[in-house]
């Protein structure tokens, strides 16, 4: 028998299901605006079956401590990558700028 | 969350910096998180190189917050007091959701009807795969790991969380969506509700009618049709 994939929960063992109503945060919101406007016309830069192998080709440890919309943008790093939309070199560069940011802005 | 948290980490509002502080309610949590510094970066990346807009972020995001399960509520209250839309729903779904205005790209959508006998519940064992153009977003707990790997297995005692009794000769009937093919359940009509207009219908099917984690409210207020 092949093993499961990470994203094959069918079935398996849980606890309770927190019914809590949820009120997204700004961060998912633009994760998910970001996701619609990449997946759909005119730019249809992937399909949502891509988006979800990308989400499942995730490391096990990752897809299990992420939160939804983390794995979501983790994805869209890999497909920006992947269609030559964005590169390696340029999205860590950003990044950096982004934490530096971040960081004088706290203090 | 803490109406409060955002200043956990002495973020300062005052600082001049040029990304986007627009927030849609006053105590919004500010990105702290390394993901959420990935979005930051991505989303810079792309509105700089021309491949988004700041405006097309914004107006999807208000797209999204315009978007509710009133849409289905609108096709399950018409799917009530009209039998021949009721008819076409059941046969295809994009066809007639399409008559009311619901464009479903891409997707192949399906209605299945709870009766006395048979009550269906919807999940995505796999992700979150949502009818979001009748729904809107799915809530947080339709894309849990509890929600995800139970509701296959243990049907009853997931409705049995959500305060949703059924009587023992209902069958309880899960069914699994796809990238490709979504669910949307059309709640049985309560009793009582004979003569009420479509609008006062509407108002009667929740979201989690629709998802099959609950039964539509009855006339009287009460959470559920019995």
């Amino acid at each position: 028998m092949t093993e499961r994939a990470i994203s094959d929960l069918g079935g398996l063992p849980g606890g309770p299901i927190d019914t809590a109503e949820h009120e997204p945060t700004l961060s998912e919101r633009r994760v998910d605006a970001m996701m619609m406007l990449l997946r759909a016309k005119p730019r249809s830069f992937w399909a949502t079956d891509e988006n979800r192998r990308t989400i499942e080709g995730l490391e096990p440890k990752t897809y299990a401590e992420s939160a939804y919309y983390e794995r979501w943008v983790l994805a869209m790093r890999g497909l920006l990558i992947e269609k030559g939309v964005l590169s390696e070199t340029e999205i860590e560069a950003k990044l950096s700028e982004v934490r530096a940011r971040h960081a004088e802005a706290g203090q | 969350m803490s109406t409060h948290e955002h200043h956990d980490h002495g973020h300062d509002h005052s600082h001049g910096h040029a990304h986007d502080h627009t927030t849609f309610q006053p105590d919004i949590r500010e990105p702290s998180e390394e993901w959420e510094f990935l979005e930051i970066a991505l989303r810079e990346l792309l509105i700089d190189k021309g491949v988004i807009t700041a405006r097309e972020v914004q107006d999807q995001i208000e797209a999204w917050e315009k978007k509710s399960p009133e849409g289905g509520a609108r096709v399950v209250a018409k799917a009530w007091t009209d039998d021949g839309f009721r008819q076409r729903l059941l046969e295809d779904g994009n066809a007639a959701v399409a008559e009311l205005g619901f464009e479903i790209e891409a997707l192949k959508l399906v209605a299945l009807e709870n009766t006395d006998d048979l009550h269906h519940m919807v999940v995505c064992t796999l992700c979150s795969c949502y009818p979001r153009p009748l729904l809107g977003v799915p809530p947080l707990w339709y894309k849990s790991r509890e929600y995800r790997s139970r509701a296959v297995r243990e049907p009853r005692a997931i409705l049995a969380e959500f305060g949703t009794e059924l009587p023992e000769t209902t069958e309880v009937r899960v069914v699994d969506s796809t990238a490709d093919c979504r669910y949307l359940v059309i709640p049985r009509r309560p009793d009582g509700t004979e003569g009420m207009s479509e609008a006062e219908l509407a108002a009667l099917v929740s979201r989690d009618s629709m998802i099959g984690t609950a039964t539509a409210f009855a006339p009287d207020g009460e959470g559920r049709s019995g």
